[in-house]
């Protein structure tokens, strides 16, 4: 049984050879790594945490999906505990017979993790301060999800929403 | 109508990230008069001291599937109130 999360350092080839095969010659990767600024402050490192049963859960069940809605193999971890600038937080890898897939299927896979899957992340700023991504003015803004055209959490995620209109723009139908 | 009490439902709740520091713990386990919904137990949760900063409506999970606020509860349900997502 897959599991998704890990405390370690994501190992990119071993995730490429676990989809690879010699009927799928298209593979796509993604990693999201540790950005040294956020809202133009100074980001010395982040600190993930996560509800971990429902993080297997919920990446498998999309994970499922799309292998289900396209012809591709999937890969996808995401790394939780202390990360430095530079370091990988989340990898995707998928492969298919042709690079069409492959895109699409990557691209929905990390937009799916970013929408459903329960992990939080702090930011260590240079100046000391420490704040939860995406908490800010969650008072006003948190909200339960209402559907696939719902409002989302919080500005990162009001910014996802527009990034999905664009996606499915250019998504083949 | 029978006179009995209503019955309560022992639910556990799980706090995460910024609601687990606003609130002061991050697991607790409340009993609700059934019938209940995750609104009812939100609710305890706001009455307590920093609960009156969760949104109205927040995230929810019921036994690690994601619910509205109207869903029903039983007894022994893990119910996690997930602040604002942040993965990737």
């Amino acid at each position: 049984m897959t599991v998704y999360l890990t405390e370690s350092p994501l190992d990119l080839g071993a995730l490429l050879a676990s989809v690879q095969s010699p009927e799928r010659g298209a593979i796509t990767c993604f990693l999201g790594t540790v950005r040294n600024h956020h809202g133009g402050r100074k980001v010395l490192r982040l600190e993930y945490s996560a509800y971990r049963p429902m993080v297997e859960a919920e990446c498998a069940r999309i994970v499922a999906e799309a292998e289900s809605r396209w012809q591709v193999a999937i890969a996808l971890r995401h790394r939780i505990g202390r990360l430095e600038i530079g370091e990988a937080a989340v990898a995707v890898v998928a492969t298919s017979a042709h690079r069409d897939e492959a895109f699409v299927a990557c691209r929905h896979v990390i937009e799916e993790l970013k929408r459903r899957v329960p992990i939080w992340k702090r930011e260590v700023y240079a100046d000391g301060t420490v704040e939860w991504v995406g908490a800010k003015g969650s008072e006003a803004a948190g909200q339960e999800h209402s559907g696939a055209a719902g409002q989302r959490g919080s500005k990162g995620q009001a910014e996802l929403a527009d990034g999905r209109t664009t996606f499915g723009a250019w998504q083949r139908s | 109508m029978p006179s009995t009490a209503a019955p309560a439902l022992t639910v556990r709740v799980l706090l995460f990230a910024s609601y687990a520091d606003t609130l002061g713990f991050d697991s607790v386990e409340l009993s609700v008069t059934g019938p209940a919904t995750v609104g009812d137990v939100l609710d305890r949760l706001r009455a307590l001291p920093g609960g009156e900063r969760l949104p109205p409506k927040p995230l929810c999970a019921l036994n690690l599937t994601q619910v509205r606020s109207d869903a029903p509860l039983s007894g022994g349900d893990e119910l996690a109130v997930l602040p604002p997502l942040a993965g990737g």
